[in-house]
């Protein structure tokens, strides 16, 4: 069976195919301003690379914040059961389920079947999502990519009290004038930032088997903040981004757990 | 995602007399002066058998279903949200509030009459109307925005003579003689004051019909609503919303213990005995929590794509309905007390004894409290899940929820929490909330 996963995130989407759940393609695009165009384009990048047609797959599940924007797909399905259906699927133990990315931050529990038990979503606030990390970067001059690696080089720890993207910014314009390290507000903005986000996650609760996944999963600086402010170690996959892509693909294949 | 009817549904049939009820209601209002009668406003969950003691002319407006009124239309509640925020009330305070300050502040009322002289709502054509000044105050505090709300209405109209009762003595299951009669001697202080501002002399025999016209409205709502455990519901919740308003407008009036007693409460009777549904392809059944975003109640008709039903909530369910717990241990409608009212002082005290009970007060004293009740409703109305709504818009009904939310999930229910705002729509994210009803129905596994 040939699966299709499509997860037309805020800022990317992200396609995988499954060919008997084994990943055998997967792409990723910036969703920009022509989503359905630009999701039009990372399948097709996919489908080349899987070396397959579209009339090869069996069913498409859409996701994401624009999942109906896709260009075609069989039936929606929300991230937190993406989510979790991917985390199980490429660590069977995993129960919690963080996903920060570029709009949203979301946690689950689940169980070994990928269902969601219980589920959070940070709401109308970019603080707890990838938009805070991007505008705090350009705030600091530092391009993206090095943002994370540069706060492990902190040598302080400098409290951030907003909890709020605009006034945030205003705290790092202060921290500017008081010849504060671009290091140390690094940490700052992603101490902040995990703080919101365990907040969130202990909400509905967690395990030792964290799995991090989402775009922001890749920033070293934030995982280490997490790390710390939830005591534990999360794990994070190869891919992090594609999380919800792949468990689109399970969906559609009806995946349930098991290999 | 839509799924085929399993039961027979049809329309309401007493949903054009419920519609007329309410009209009449802010249409009387509105005119009472042009016929000498008396205009007065208050809380919806005010003790409103007092002033209808001062005869059959008196009209009162209630504010919480008024500030929901002009949620409902949009455009008029930003703008009396504008004018109120103009005038340096901030957005954090209660919604309703704000919506009720602005009205005055711009001087609108959300009804008039349209080109054929039919009293209708602004949203449907009615032309400007100003807002009607009511000539007294009559207000209970329960919850700390209650007395303060209607301050400001009286400073905004240039003074307007206020009485409050102070009605917060603690929890039903505490209830003494002595608390009981601490309310009881506010009451008749009020009805005094009530003599003074008006000129009238107070009617003992109308306070009598209106107690129980009151015991009646709020016993037979709870009856409605327990036939509402039936699989499937003969009524869904936003049906629900525009049928328990009319007890929030006015509890102890004959018109709406009458249709409630004999009109509503036979027609569910009936839908349960053809197996009715509000819901043709029920299959999940959820609750939701304290008042919803009134311009966005199509959340609760998106629940029904997914063939689930939100069957009420102790908000709509003990806002208005007294209850009691039965012989066989569910709950049930509140027993009318069965007694002759031979004077003020023995009418007011029944009365009070009984109102002290609203479910709704309850957790003001304690979310524990509100957390068992839930959890009740949730068992005995066999729902599959639990929608809260973190209101912003009313800090009162709010606060709790998050232990609310923990004591369902320990009993078993799984709880979806969205963020939202009754009454201002600009703290309400209808996409978002969606998504997050998307997630939930895979939760429960309606979809």
């Amino acid at each position: 069976m040939i699966t299709m996963g499509i997860d037309l995130g805020a800022k990317n989407v992200k396609v995988v195919i499954l060919k008997d759940n084994k990943v055998v393609a997967k792409s990723n695009v910036l969703a920009g301003f022509e989503v359905t165009k630009n999701a039009q384009k990372a399948i097709d990048m996919a489908l080349k690379k899987a070396g397959i047609t579209k009339d090869d797959l069996d069913k498409v599940v859409s996701t994401g914040a624009g999942e109906k924007l896709a260009p075609f797909y069989d039936e929606t399905k929300s991230m937190v059961g993406c989510d979790s259906l991917g985390a199980v699927y490429l660590h069977p133990a995993t129960r919690s389920v963080i996903d920060v990315g570029a709009e949203e931050g979301r946690g689950m529990r689940c169980d070994e079947t990928g269902k969601v038990l219980d589920f959070e979503v940070n709401e109308k606030c970019a603080a707890g999502a990838g938009a805070f990390t991007e505008a705090m970067s350009r705030a600091l001059e530092v391009p993206l990519e090095e943002f994370g690696a540069l706060s492990l080089k902190a040598t302080e720890e400098i409290p951030m009290n907003a909890q709020c993207t605009v006034f945030a910014e205003s705290e790092v314009v202060t921290m500017v004038h008081n010849k504060v390290s671009k290091a140390n507000m690094a940490k700052a903005v992603h101490d902040a930032m995990a703080s919101r986000i365990s907040s969130m996650i202990r909400k509905i609760g967690f395990n030792k088997d964290v799995l991090l996944v989402g775009g922001v999963a890749k920033n070293v600086g934030f995982v280490e903040s997490l790390n710390k402010d939830l005591e534990l170690k999360v794990v994070v996959p190869k891919d992090p981004e594609y999380v919800g892509a792949l468990g689109a693909a399970l969906a559609a294949a009806g995946w349930k757990g098991g290999k | 995602m839509e799924q085929e009817a399993l039961y027979p549904t049809e329309k309401l049939k007493c949903w054009n007399e419920a519609k007329q009820i309410r009209m009449k209601y802010y249409q009387d209002y509105a005119e009472a002066r042009n016929k000498g009668g008396i205009r007065w406003a208050g809380g919806a969950w005010t003790f409103d058998a007092i002033p209808a003691g001062l005869g059959e002319d008196v009209y009162p407006i209630t504010s919480e279903p008024y500030g929901a009124t002009i949620a409902f239309d949009k455009d008029l509640s930003l703008e009396c949200m504008e004018a109120a925020e103009k005038e340096g009330y901030p957005r954090d305070l209660c919604s309703y509030m704000r919506n009720y300050w602005g009205s005055i502040l711009i001087d609108k009322y959300p009804f008039g009459y349209n080109d054929t002289g039919e009293f209708v709502a602004r949203f449907q054509g009615a032309k400007p109307l100003g807002f009607p000044k009511p000539d007294f105050i009559w207000q209970d505090h329960i919850c700390c925005s209650h007395a303060k709300w209607y301050q400001v209405v009286s400073d905004l109209e240039g003074g307007i003579p206020m009485f409050t009762v102070d009605n917060a003595v603690g929890p039903a299951n505490e209830l003494t003689d002595s608390k009981i009669k601490f309310v009881v001697e506010q009451l008749k202080d009020g009805i005094k004051f009530l003599e003074k501002v008006t000129g009238r002399e107070y009617d003992d025999g109308l306070l009598f019909k209106a107690i129980r016209n009151h015991f009646v409205s709020t016993s037979k709502w709870a009856e409605i609503c327990a036939l509402n455990k039936a699989i499937p519901a003969p009524l869904d919740e936003k049906s629900i919303y525009s049928l328990y308003v009319l007890g929030t407008l006015q509890k102890a009036g004959k018109q709406v213990a009458d249709f409630y007693e004999k009109t509503l409460l036979p027609e569910i009777k009936e839908r349960v005995k053809k197996g009715i549904a509000a819901v043709p392809n029920e299959r999940f059944r959820v609750m939701s929590d304290t008042q919803p975003p009134w311009s966005f109640l199509s959340i609760f008709r998106y629940l029904e794509k997914f063939g689930c039903v939100s069957i009420g909530s102790l908000y709509t369910f003990g806002l208005i309905g007294q209850w009691e717990v039965k012989k066989d241990g569910t709950w049930g409608p509140k027993t009318i007390p069965d007694v002759e009212f031979s004077s003020r002082d023995q009418a007011l005290y029944e009365y009070v004894k009984y109102e002290l009970h609203k479910p709704e007060w309850q957790h003001f004293y304690s979310c524990h409290l509100k957390s068992d009740m839930m959890i009740r409703i949730a068992r005995e109305w066999k729902l599959n899940g639990v929608m809260l709504h973190y209101n912003r818009g009313c800090e009162g009904l709010t606060v709790g929820i998050a232990e609310n939310r923990l004591a369902l999930l320990e009993a078993g229910f799984p709880v979806m929490a969205f963020e939202g705002n009754n009454a201002d729509e600009r703290e309400f994210d209808e996409a978002r909330t969606k998504a997050k009803i998307n997630a939930f129905m895979e939760t429960i596994g309606a979809k």
